[in-house]
């Protein structure tokens, strides 16, 4: 067990090297001189050439990406130009929504589709399966942007039920909080909920076809006994795998969700950094997003001992 | 001619190609449907409701009688027109996104799959890319070279490219163990005809598949980084910055975000009824990704 966590601890390092490398180098592709960025347009050639080396431009491009890993390491993940701060508070300042945002739609979103996939499964061909099939097609058709528009539209202007955008902290209380958020949960959660949903159904159908499950309902196990324990136990691995990989869509949701709700997380933070050109702020958010992601499955891997007795590492 | 009969048979094809059709004639004929240059604005049609009718200041001094059916935007600008001549760019993203990341997929894939030395390298530095959540890596991919139309080609169809060379890869590595393939290097056939001659045209119809599927969320990208602000700028239409523009005063005018959004669901609809019909035709081995 401990050198199976080992091993694939291991393994994540050459994929996040590369995330590192890659991260680095998109934005060595910049046309244009960061020095002048920030220096502005008043800067005399002196000021620049002080700016260089500062930024420690004059150095060999390997130099300079060992000293932004080393930084990187130690929690330093530069500074803003543009808001004036170190990246590694902004991201601080910003994290709580994002986090709020995320994990209530993977919450809402596995508590949905889950069921419904099951269910579907279990009478294949009916009604509930045919809706769902419907909606897994919508749901990757449908940008997320399109959703929160309709649901603001729907919710917060012509029925006035929620607020219509913002975002209020947890420790303003959680009633406020849970207000502002459910729209932009159930916004989110239609892509996901669609992911989660196709892939439970086709691994529960899977599992209901085992000769263990004919066996259950021949020695008269209940019918909900045999999806939940016997189907459903079966089918969570790739299901599991899927909500793993599904956080990339998420993260990508993330960024355009809170666009459309005025909510200040990381993915707002993106968006002004690409507007305003703040390239380390871009940097440390896509890299932390990266590793993020990487972690997530990360732990979808390990859960697999979990899940599955049957596997041994 | 079997294989286009049986394309021709297919329900979800037929929906697909038709809805598809439908719009390309659309994003044509474009200037012939009762638009206006998308780009013009009159200040006297700020915010026009929809179906306003009214006469359009031309620059040059005239002016002609025009049905805003969709309203007119912020600046004036016939949102119809907008939207219509929008189709064009959507489209134009799709396919070239589609042929864009399938080329470099391809030639990436085959190499790692059948030269065993640049196997390793280059699968793990796909590994790495594809660890980067997609929009993300296509936002910073525009950060960086600007916002056009290449460039934003070129950031969508990056993200995609990973995908496209695990496959081709993969269909590399049993095909090369192939009798044809095998003959052929018996008879001292150059290496890089083998792959252009035996393999390619072998791994074509999954190909063809996922470049469908890679089109469709090239479309949505597309929309979703002008939605953002940073895609192309407004005098070049697209469904995105239209409904970007819309955004700030969503409450009072929905149609601004609605209209265009109207034209994009359907168009990424059909492109994926259509990838999930040639799929079932041409190859029903290789599931959805």
């Amino acid at each position: 067990m401990l050198r199976f966590l080992a091993q694939r601890l291991l393994a994540t390092l050459p994929v996040l090297l590369v995330v590192a490398i890659i991260v680095f180098l998109i934005l060595r592709l910049t046309p244009g001189d960061p020095a002048a960025v920030i220096a502005g347009d008043n800067a005399t050639g002196e000021d620049l050439v002080r700016i260089r080396e500062q930024l420690g431009l004059t150095k060999s491009v390997l130099v300079q990406f060992g000293i932004w890993i080393g930084n990187v390491l130690q929690g330093d993940l530069g500074y803003s130009y543009y808001l004036n701060k170190p990246v590694i508070d902004l991201v601080l300042q910003r994290i709580e929504p994002t986090l709020s945002l995320a994990v209530g739609t993977i919450t809402l979103s596995v508590l949905i589709a889950v069921p419904l996939g099951a269910l579907a499964a279990w009478r294949m061909g009916g009604w509930l399966d045919r809706f769902l099939s419907a909606f897994s097609v919508a749901g990757f058709s449908v940008p997320v942007f399109v959703t929160g528009y309709a649901l603001i539209w729907l919710f917060a202007i012509q029925l006035d039920i929620f607020p219509v955008q913002g975002y209020r902290r947890l420790s303003q209380g959680v009633w406020p909080w849970l207000q502002q958020l459910v729209l932009p949960w159930c916004t989110l959660a239609t892509i996901y909920v669609a992911l989660i949903a196709r892939v439970t159904r086709a691994s529960v159908s899977e599992a209901l076809t085992e000769d263990y499950v004919r066996t259950a309902r021949a020695k008269g196990v209940s019918e909900t006994a045999v999806l939940l324990r016997h189907a459903l136990a079966n089918a969570a691995v790739p299901i599991v795998t899927v909500i793993g990989i599904g956080v990339a869509l998420l993260i990508g949701g993330v960024v355009v969700t809170e666009t459309v709700y005025a909510i200040p997380g990381l993915g707002s933070l993106t968006v002004d950094a690409v507007l305003n050109r703040d390239f380390p702020v871009i940097q440390g958010v896509v890299l932390l997003f990266s590793v993020s992601y990487v972690a997530v499955n990360l732990l979808v891997d390990i859960s697999y001992l979990l899940l599955d007795p049957r596997i041994r590492y | 001619m079997g294989t286009l009969h049986k394309l021709a048979q297919n329900t979800t094809v037929r929906l697909g190609a038709g809805v598809l059709g439908v719009l390309v004639l659309l994003a044509l004929l474009a200037p012939f449907l009762g638009t206006l240059n998308p780009a013009a604005m009159d200040s006297a049609h700020i915010n026009n409701a929809t179906g306003v009718r009214g006469s359009f200041a031309l620059t040059g001094g005239n002016s002609v009688d025009h049905t805003f059916w969709f309203g007119s935007d912020s600046f004036g600008r016939d949102i119809y027109s907008r939207v219509l001549y929008g189709t064009r760019i959507s489209l134009l993203i799709g396919l070239t996104t589609a042929l864009l990341a399938m080329g470099l997929g391809a030639f990436l894939g085959m190499v790692a799959g059948y030269f065993r030395a640049a196997d390793a390298v280059l699968m793990r530095f796909m590994d790495g890319l594809m660890a980067i959540p997609s929009i993300l890596l296509a936002i910073a991919l525009v950060a960086a070279l600007g916002a056009q139309l290449w460039t934003v080609v070129v950031a969508i169809a990056i993200p995609e490219v990973p995908r496209v060379t695990r496959l081709v890869r993969s269909l590399v590595l049993t095909l090369r163990e192939e009798p044809f393939v095998e003959a052929a290097r018996a008879l001292a056939t150059p290496t890089p005809m083998i792959l252009w001659r035996h393999i390619l045209p072998n791994a074509m119809a999954p190909m063809i598949v996922q470049g469908t599927f890679v089109a469709a969320s090239a479309v949505l990208t597309e929309a979703v980084l002008s939605f953002l602000g940073l895609g192309l700028p407004s005098d070049i239409p697209t469904w995105g910055n239209i409904m970007a523009e819309g955004r700030v005063q969503f409450s009072q005018h929905p149609g601004n975000v609605l209209f265009p959004a109207m034209f994009l669901v359907p168009t990424v609809l059909a492109i994926n009824l259509l990838g999930d019909g040639l799929r079932d035709t041409l190859d029903p081995k290789f599931a959805k990704r």
